[in-house]
């Protein structure tokens, strides 16, 4: 039993350093993901909630296909098409070699599958934020851009705190999908370690179990700034509101 | 749109479709009957099958579905001469069984949540009043709070489907020829982009339609909870009888 956690360690015969490297990857490519996703998301919800007819027409189709695609097929689409896509693009000047960056596709492909998700999030937010709110700003003779930072943002960010939390956390398992494009994260790492070592249970159970530690990890942590965006705000307070 | 592309390969896609269509039917259904039991045991007052069942769950959902895969996959092929013992081998030498069974288990963990969720959601008056009736605990299942719970559950339970559906297009990473598997040989040979767009166009086409018929099944569901005049009153745009 010894024997075979020896693989795990550090060094020219264990696999821990790769499998580690891995982890590094997958936590990195998440966090990348995340600001464009948020930011993506809520523009796309604001357009969803705007007046303009075009802008919530191209909101609502845009949300609607990447929440309906699978994740794998979005991420092949932006992939291998956005390499052809590139290399015309490079064509047109010069006949250059170019390759699209594994990461690089991979934070799209999972941003735009976030952002969809996230501007759902953040549309239903929006609506529970009631108008008076932003009129009240208006009448205290705050700007809009004060309005929207100093009043609306603070109880969006609140309302929306644990959808994008379930989000960040659907993030983080689908980061292992680049695996497949060859992308060295968490999944790709224990692939080679696999094939090199013929103890395919113990090797994926074992990324198993690093990626269930790392949804912990950010279970507290998103708990706890939850908890502090809820400070403030009374209970029976909000349920009067409500009534 | 290239036609004759399209006659090559598009009969093999449609086949690829139905397979993909067993699989998220049969891990769906089995996985549904399968999630009673662990819902239950997470419910119960038993401590030792509710942590069990906690730690089922938190396992299948805090980790990647294709990490799950290739445990199942590649790991059975790790314990051959053992399943061949129980005369089990020749089940998980197929990689649509072992597609089957991981998709069932994990959706049977996201399933029990669900379960649990609407379970908890009912008031405890239903629960006390199935119990002054008389009734079984089996019969206070199945006659006063499943029926109720299904209603509350709809929702989720299509977001589930919906969320099968996507995830079984990672099937095709272990050799299994559903959609995404034929697509990605039908690149693998043409080596023309379009066919990922086809690909893409039925994965919408599928969860849009079951989408469509989820929101038809909840407002029929739900038809004995609204007003019988709801739409007057919505022209109208006034609630009057609102205390």
């Amino acid at each position: 039993m010894g024997e075979i956690f020896g693989l795990l360690s550090f060094g020219p015969d264990g696999w821990g350093d790769e499998i580690a490297a891995g982890t590094w990857l997958t936590i990195q490519l998440a966090l990348a993901t995340l600001p464009f996703g948020l930011v993506f998301g809520f523009l796309v919800a604001l357009a969803r909630n705007g007046e303009n007819r075009w802008l919530r027409g191209f909101g609502d189709a845009y949300t609607t296909v990447f929440r309906g695609l699978p994740e794998l097929l979005t991420l092949f689409i932006v992939y291998y098409g956005g390499q052809i896509a590139l290399q015309r693009f490079i064509n047109l000047f010069s006949d250059t070699y170019v390759e699209v960056s594994g990461f690089v596709a991979g934070m799209i492909a999972l941003g735009l599958v976030f952002s969809a998700f996230a501007s759902d999030v953040f549309l239903g937010a929006l609506r529970t934020i009631p108008k008076g709110q932003a009129e009240a700003g208006q009448a205290l003779g705050l700007n809009r851009l004060q309005t929207i930072a100093l009043i609306v943002a603070p109880q969006l960010l609140r309302y929306a705190l644990p959808g994008l939390s379930n989000l960040w956390l659907v993030l983080l398992k689908d980061t292992s999908l680049v695996s497949i494009i060859a992308l060295d994260d968490l999944l790709r790492q224990t692939n080679v370690a696999v094939s090199s070592t013929k103890e395919p249970f113990f090797f994926y159970l074992t990324a198993c179990l690093i990626y269930l530690a790392l949804s912990i990890i950010s279970s507290v942590a998103l708990q706890a700034i939850e908890a502090r965006s809820f400070r403030g705000e009374e209970r029976i307070g909000s349920k009067a509101e409500a009534a | 749109m290239d036609f004759e592309l399209l006659a090559r390969y598009g009969p093999r896609m449609l086949e690829g479709l139905f397979v993909t269509v067993q699989l998220v039917t049969l891990s769906v259904v089995i996985g549904g009957a399968l999630s009673l039991p662990v819902a239950f045991a997470r419910l119960g007052k038993n401590r030792w099958l509710s942590r069990f069942a906690f730690c089922y769950i938190y396992f299948f959902r805090g980790t990647p579905l294709l990490a799950q895969v290739f445990l199942v996959y590649y790991g059975a092929g790790q314990f051959r001469a053992e399943l061949e013992a129980v005369g089990l081998w020749w089940f998980f030498r197929d990689a649509f069984n072992c597609a089957v069974f991981t998709f069932t288990l994990n959706t049977s963990a996201y399933q029990a949540e669900i379960l649990r969720g609407v379970i908890k959601a009912i008031p405890r008056g239903q629960f006390e009043a199935a119990h002054a009736a008389g009734l079984s605990p089996f019969a206070t299942y199945f006659k006063v709070i499943l029926p109720q719970a299904f209603l509350i559950g709809l929702r989720p339970y299509g977001n589930e489907i919906i969320l099968m559906i996507k995830g079984s297009a990672i099937a095709s990473v272990v050799t299994v020829f559903d959609l995404m598997g034929t697509t990605r040989l039908a690149f693998a040979r043409s080596f023309d982009f379009q066919v990922y767009l086809w690909a893409a166009l039925l994965y919408l086409a599928i969860v849009e339609t079951l989408r469509r018929v989820w929101d038809r099944l909840e407002i029929r569901m739900t038809r004995h909870l609204r007003p019988a005049d709801a739409n007057t009153l919505r022209t109208n745009g006034q609630k009057q009888f609102q205390t």
